[in-house]
């Protein structure tokens, strides 16, 4: 692919135009713009300045400064890329380029801070919010709480209570936002009703939505161990104090019931002296714990081993099944006096045509043991066990993964077949070479530099070829000695993807980590392969 | 078993396909062409002669056929299952009606059509601003020069090779940190889901159509240039015009591409009535209790058809679009 770039380099550099030249574009630029497309630039960047102050004021309620910056930087770039005479260039690249360098370029280096955390289930957030959380978790009724009339008030969805107070003192808070006081707008005998900028709930609203209403915590003041306002009824509340007390001072949380005093160790969550945490802790920056957990914890390690052979193992021998049916079809097909020959190629890329989400589960069902197709009429009843076995269900995925590949490889070798000169068989029959020493020693070379890009291509899909793995199989069958859900027939995405989002617990730092390492290795896999490509083209 | 396979164009090949040509004028049939040059007489039809030359490889092809096309066959025939379920479906069309179309159509626990919307409408978009965006790129690829175009286009193809699905912790990160400030285009909306495949609409796509950008000479720009057009009128309505064929095969790859797309859509998307046929018809058969077999094979075939169809009918610019690349 290198070198392509090269070839066309070089032969289109051409001698740089003379400063009069450029004039003469630029003027001939400027006076060829219509009125009408001027109209419609200043249209769509209004539009997209819009979006920005709207952005920007958002992200200022929040006080999110830095995306405020980044977001500021990227719109007066954009408008000052679109309003100057000289980034052509630039005009045309801009768009796609931001979709690139944030989900593209970002979450990859986000995935790489990720990994140097212990981001997951139970360390979700700040060290505040798991603070407020704990609290909230452990809340119980004060047995002789004075009883609080209160009014069940709504802002834009987020419910809040009016707290009238015995003594009669109104005051309104969320969950999120402490008791403040408040001058009601209305008041039926001495409880506070309505306030301004809050809507008050009708006894039908807070029927239906008791469930969020009796989640309500509104926090009685900063201070977490002044306990909360809770409401069983959407009418009366009481006072509820934290089982738990927080010592901000000393960083510790004491458990009142039992005594026992949990401190932040570094550890990313409040942690007692015999080692338990209590969860939900916080989010830390772990440095290399995850990468040094994924190699040495023995239990994690002996998955990682097995899934990245099994990774190359079944990348490898899928691109090597695919390409070599696909090619002897190709030199089948290849012969131009076969009747039929369009026929025979529609029918065979129709499996390339199908979705292959659609198709695994379809092989999932023919598979099944008890109840598939192929056990059950190809095989006359036999119980194969094709998808529950370890070695069997990596031979499936492989006889899937063929089924799913093999058309791809056909339509390549064909084209790649017929690109070669005739002139070579002459030449090399009158040389007396027979047939295979003039396909072996002359077509493959020159057949394998054309397609040797797309099969390591092909090699790089494969390797993240999730869908045939967890639609086919589910990585499965499941290794049950393994703490995370990791099956025998996981490839190293599918695993990335069940330890961060399946399972009892999310490991979001951890599977991270994993992505960095398959990074690091998809990338000296190119380096490598394009290496040996250039120098296959050398060759030749 | 390449040994046994002759090349055209070598001693056997055209020993073979002078048998063929005689063949041909013997039954009275094939290509007339081969027929008219032809002038030697009737040969007795000899089979085996037949076979070595040709049979064999109907045998492959047939063979091949069976292979590509028996799940399609098993799918289309339990779909036709009235109420089928997996054990049901062995007898291929044993039973034949629509029950299990309908049932998936209107299932109110099953919103296959929400689905199909829904993957129509992130594949579409998706197709159409990859398409756009990437045309955009490729053209200043192609017709300008300016510095860092090169590390542009090698950055472009390197970055790409690192698949987003690697990302997609991150991805849901960032997508929910999104959605804390903007709901409408965070987690569990179908613009935001949109705006990660966006990510990859420079890349592979770009390069394909740079090359095929390459191949409209630039005098045509020129001419146009100097009868007074923009480069933003060259643009739009005479070079996307140009290069239209592979317009198509970068929204049908992209779509394809979209309609496949399994992980980040699942970690994206939330609520069972955003989800794509990819998430949810995978939900749909990997809980044990629905055991409907037939109205799922018949969800896929409504899934497929489109694909396939569309896939069909653009065959020809596919494989000139893959081997593109690769073949010059």
């Amino acid at each position: 692919m290198s070198t392509t770039f090269d070839e066309d380099v070089e032969a289109e550099k051409a001698s740089p135009p003379t400063k009069r030249q450029k004039r003469a574009a630029r003027i001939a630029d400027a006076a060829s713009g219509g009125i009408r497309s001027i109209l419609v630039k200043l249209l769509l960047l209004g539009i997209v300045d819009a979006i920005a102050v709207y952005a920007i004021l958002v992200l200022a309620l929040s006080q999110e400064w830095l995306v405020l910056a980044v977001v500021v930087g990227v719109t007066a770039l954009v408008n000052w890329i679109y309003f100057s005479r000289r980034t052509l260039p630039a005009k045309y690249l801009t768009p796609g380029v931001i979709f690139l360098v944030l989900f593209q370029v970002f979450v990859l280096v986000y995935t790489g801070y990720v990994a140097f955390t212990n981001y997951g289930t139970g360390h979700n957030g700040t060290k505040e919010q798991a603070v407020s959380s704990l609290m909230a978790a452990s809340l119980e009724r004060v047995p002789d709480s004075p009883t609080y009339q209160v009014t069940v008030v709504d802002q834009l969805g987020t419910l809040g209570l009016l707290v009238t107070a015995p003594d009669g003192e109104a005051s309104l808070g969320t969950n999120d936002q402490p008791l403040q006081q408040v001058d009601p707008s209305d008041v039926e005998n001495g409880k506070a009703v309505a306030v301004d900028g809050w809507t008050t709930l009708q006894f039908s609203d807070v029927i239906a939505r008791t469930s969020e209403i009796t989640e309500l915590a509104v926090p009685f003041s900063d201070d977490p161990n002044d306990g909360a306002i809770r409401t069983p009824d959407g009418s009366s509340g009481y006072l509820y104090t934290s089982n738990l007390e927080y010592d901000e001072a000393a960083g510790t949380m004491t458990d009142l019931s039992t005594g026992t005093v949990y401190s932040d160790t570094g550890t990313g969550a409040f942690t007692a002296e015999d080692g338990t945490e209590i969860l939900p802790g916080w989010q830390i920056t772990v440095g290399f714990d995850n990468f040094v957990r994924a190699v040495t914890d023995s239990r994690l390690a002996g998955p990682l081993v097995y899934v990245t052979l099994w990774t190359f193992a079944f990348a490898l021998i899928s691109v090597a099944t695919t390409f070599f049916l696909g090619l002897f079809l190709a030199i089948v097909f290849n012969d131009m006096r076969m009747k039929g020959r369009r026929y025979y190629r529609v029918a065979m890329i129709i499996p390339y045509a199908i979705p292959s989400f659609l198709s695994a589960l379809v092989w999932a069902g023919m598979m099944n043991e008890s109840f598939g197709f192929i056990n059950q009429v190809i095989f006359g009843g036999a119980s194969i066990p094709w998808l529950t076995d370890p070695w069997m269900a990596k031979l499936s995925v492989l006889i899937v993964n063929l089924w799913l590949g093999f058309p791809y490889m056909f339509l390549i070798c064909t084209g790649a077949l017929q690109s070669i000169p005739e002139d070579v068989n002459e030449a090399s029959t009158v040389d007396g070479a027979s047939a295979w020493q003039t396909f072996r020693h002359i077509k493959l070379p020159l057949l394998l530099v054309s397609v040797a890009p797309l099969l390591i291509a092909s090699f790089a899909f494969n390797f993240n070829n999730f869908n045939v793995i967890y639609m086919l199989t589910n990585g499965g069958p499941r290794d049950t000695g393994a703490p995370i859900p990791v099956g025998f027939t996981d490839i190293l995405i599918s695993m990335v993807y069940k330890v961060a989002f399946t399972g009892q617990t999310r490991d979001y730092g951890l599977a991270a980590a994993y992505s960095i390492i398959i990074f690091i290795v998809v990338a000296v896999i190119s380096i490598i392969a394009f290496r040996r490509t250039k120098s296959l083209e050398e060759i030749n | 078993m390449a040994d046994q396979t002759p090349v055209p164009g070598s001693q056997r090949g055209l020993l073979i396909g002078g048998l063929r040509e005689e063949h041909a004028a013997a039954r009275g049939g094939g290509d007339p062409e081969l027929a008219r040059t032809t002038t030697s007489g009737k040969r007795p039809f000899r089979f085996g002669r037949w076979f070595r030359a040709t049979g064999w490889r109907h045998v492959v092809g047939i063979v091949t056929v069976a292979f590509a096309l028996f799940p399609v066959v098993f799918v289309i025939s339990s779909s036709l299952n009235p109420n089928g379920t997996l054990t049901g479906s062995n007898a291929l069309f044993s039973k034949i009606g629509l029950d299990a179309y309908a049932r998936i159509l209107t299932n109110p626990q099953v919103p296959f059509t929400t689905w199909f919307g829904n993957t129509l409408i992130i594949a579409g978009v998706t197709a159409l601003l990859t398409v756009f965006l990437g045309a955009l790129a490729a053209y200043a690829f192609s017709r300008m020069r300016f510095t860092g175009r090169r590390f542009g286009l090698i950055t472009i193809v390197v970055v790409q090779m690192f698949p987003q699905m690697l990302a997609v912790v991150a991805i849901f990160l960032v997508m929910s940190a999104i959605s804390d400030w903007f709901p409408a285009i965070g987690l569990n909306t179908h613009i935001g889901l949109i705006m990660v495949y966006l990510g990859g609409a420079l890349g592979v796509n770009t390069y394909l159509m740079y090359g095929y950008f390459n191949t409209v000479p630039a005098s045509i720009d020129e001419a146009a240039k100097i009868d007074g057009a923009s480069h933003a009128r060259i643009f739009f309505t005479i070079i996307l015009r140009l290069v239209a064929p592979i317009l198509a095969v970068v929204a049908l790859l992209s779509f394809i591409f979209s309609v496949n797309e399994y992980v980040i859509a699942s970690a994206l998307l939330i609520d069972t009535e955003n989800q794509t046929l990819a998430v949810g018809l995978t939900k749909l058969v990997s809980n044990p209790r629905y055991a409907d077999w037939a109205a799922f094979s018949a969800g896929a075939v409504i899934a497929a058809l489109p694909v396939v169809v569309l896939f069909l009918y653009l065959q020809k610019y596919i494989v000139g679009g893959l081997s593109a690349g690769s073949v010059k």
